[in-house]
């Protein structure tokens, strides 16, 4: 009867469930909304509220003399923000991304040559930030324009103005909020996914089923996560594709980038995944999934740097981000799609993130359940 | 009887602490008979069928099928048996013929799925999915399911539990043609006129003990013989003879 003489074939059954898996998922609404209508949602709404209202973000070069009447005028005029907090590096670098429209350095020059002006004003631009730069021009000139006027002498007088722009690239909100809603998709498919499949197999009896042909049990795990990896990585390419080409999410780097985020969503959809476990383990029933899910995708979603930058927060708060997986993943798509680093670059954060893989797996292995 | 033994079980248990759901049941299963497990619920058949199915370690005893040892190899008895469990067991968005496939995947052979469909009359459903089939349907279903690696028994947990009469005797029809094949069957039922029509021989099973063991035709008959009588006459057709004579045999599914 039996005419199956040829050796069990484990790859074969392995595949044949990440597919029928696979299957399942996409036709299961949840699944799709959460990973991949949601981030897009929120991508929408940030992307669009992301760059308006006017607001002029200025440096003030270190060792500049904030006594002159110019530094003044400026940092009473109500749409620019002077910094002064940052180190020059930091500068320098908010200056390339358009994060500061523009640095600003006075000297005060000591025993002027005849027909020189006692002060040196240098203004660097950035073509991060043309638009902003041009309003700024503006406003300096009208300050300027307005001293002279007041003191009856000539501007040259007053002032050297020298002008510069440096080369740049706009951060864009969109490079913001992207990295941290692809991040969040893969958090929340990685945690609700896995915990729900594993339970409704219990509870529908299908892993029983499983059980009652020679399939191994590696290869119902390994079936089930290929599919959850395919999904999530599936959704994580048309979050990029989307946010690319119709928000201008920059991929520095073009396609290397694209893959190198790929490998980034892989790392965090297998870490995430962990956490699925765990909660299918713990949870007793289907119902208690979502409270345990979100204990753990939650302070992830608002605390790792999804919405807002770490760095808003206050510092004891800093301190909780610093300890959440999604955070290093965040800050290593970031990197990755922006200042177009390589993973090796990015291999502090990805250590902190095998880290909590090892972690989470080891905790899996001991609270996971078959029935 | 001097048919070939298939399934030899000895001195069978299953203890959950103090409390033993299958306490030291013996029996054999025949080749190519319909061998029924009855008794009330909580008797322990499911926990038996499940030991002898690969799916629940037994407590002690001793398992055969087809000569091979279930401690020795589970993974081979798992290829000469088809198992249906009692609820569902199938992924509910998947269509007919994507579960089949995985099955077919699971057991590693080659199937003809439209063919197994068309033997338990689902070919019309083949791109239907799981959750949309009614009862009877997914009980014929399930039991496709467990012919996909030819087995030589099939074991059935209630598989009648739930259908309405019409369901109950074409299924009882697929049970008979798959018995016609050569496949040997056991199943639980606590449907005694079922068990009359359906089983060669049945066990009857109370508290986890088997009591006894013989052919529906001899147990009637001895209890006959010690004077054993009805309250009421049995007439020569039942209420549910007047059923199907009145809403027909066809598949209402």
């Amino acid at each position: 009867m039996n005419q199956n003489n040829s050796p069990y074939n484990h790859t074969r059954a392995t595949l044949a469930l990440a597919k029928a898996s696979f299957i399942s998922i996409i036709r299961s609404p949840s699944a799709v909304v959460f990973s991949l209508l949601f981030p897009l949602i929120f991508i929408l709404v940030f992307g669009f509220i992301g760059n308006s209202g006017i607001r002029i973000d200025v440096g003030i070069g270190k060792g500049s003399d904030t006594t002159n009447i110019i530094y003044k005028a400026l940092a009473g005029t109500s749409i620019i923000k002077i910094h002064q907090e940052e180190s020059s590096q930091e500068m320098e670098k908010e200056l390339t991304r358009g994060k500061l429209d523009a640095i600003i350095l006075f000297q005060k020059v000591v025993n002027p040559p005849q027909g020189k002006a006692p002060l040196q004003v240098s203004v660097r631009y950035t073509q991060a930030s043309l638009t902003q730069g041009s309003v700024l021009r503006s406003v300096l000139t009208s300050i300027l324009f307005k001293i002279s006027k007041m003191h009856g002498d000539p501007l040259e007088n007053i002032v050297q103005l020298t002008e510069s722009t440096i080369q740049g690239r706009v951060y864009k909100s969109i490079d913001f909020i992207l990295p941290g809603q692809l991040g969040f998709s893969l958090l929340s498919t990685g945690v609700f996914g896995t915990a729900f499949i594993f339970l409704s197999l219990r509870s529908t009896l299908v892993i029983k089923r499983f059980f009652a042909t020679p399939v191994r049990r590696s290869s119902i795990l390994l079936g089930e996560g290929i599919s959850r990896i395919a999904f999530a990585l599936i959704g994580a390419f048309i979050i990029l594709m989307i946010g690319h080409f119709l928000f201008g999410f920059t991929l520095v780097k073009g396609w290397i980038t694209v893959v190198n985020m790929m490998i980034l969503s892989f790392i965090g959809i297998v870490v995430f995944m962990g956490f699925g476990f765990v909660v299918s383990g713990i949870a007793k029933n289907e119902s208690s999934v979502p409270p345990l899910a979100n204990i753990i995708t939650l302070p992830q979603f608002l605390l790792a740097g999804t919405f807002f930058s770490i760095s808003a927060f206050p510092k004891w708060l800093q301190y909780i981000s610093n300890v959440l997986p999604l955070t290093y993943l965040n800050d290593a798509m970031r990197k990755v799609a922006f200042e177009g680093a390589s993973l090796i670059d990015v291999s502090h954060s990805l250590g902190i993130l095998a880290l909590w893989g090892i972690g989470i797996y080891i905790l899996a292995v001991k609270v996971f359940k078959w029935e | 009887m001097g048919k070939p033994v298939i399934i030899e079980v000895k001195d069978l248990t299953k203890s959950y602490g103090d409390f033993l759901a299958v306490d030291h049941i013996s029996f054999q299963v025949f080749e190519s008979e319909i061998f029924g497990l009855l008794g009330p619920n909580g008797a322990g058949k499911t926990t038996t069928l499940e030991m002898i199915e690969t799916l629940r370690p037994k407590t002690s005893g001793q398992i055969r099928i087809d000569g091979i040892s279930i401690d020795e190899n589970p993974n081979a008895i798992k290829n000469l048996i088809g198992v249906q469990l009692q609820a569902a067991g199938y992924s509910p968005n998947l269509k007919l013929l994507e579960i089949m496939d995985l099955f077919s995947g699971l057991y590693g052979v080659k199937i003809n799925a439209r063919e197994l469909l068309e033997k338990v009359a689902l070919q019309d459903k083949a791109k239907s999915r799981f959750k949309e089939l009614s009862g009877g349907q997914k009980q014929r279903f399930s039991i496709a399911t467990t012919l996909i690696n030819q087995p030589k028994v099939i074991f059935l947990d209630e598989p009648t539990t739930g259908l309405d009469p019409q369901a109950r005797r074409n299924l009882w029809d697929l049970l008979f043609d798959i018995r016609k094949s050569g496949t040997t069957l056991v199943i639980t039922t606590h449907y005694m006129d079922e068990a009359e029509i359906l089983c060669d021989r049945v066990g009857f099973i109370n508290q986890g003990k088997l009591i006894k063991i013989d052919t529906p035709d001899h147990f009637i008959q001895s209890l006959i013989d010690q004077g054993f009588q009805r309250e009421k006459p049995v007439r020569a057709a039942s209420l549910e003879d007047v059923f199907i004579h009145l809403t027909g045999t066809e598949w209402k599914e």
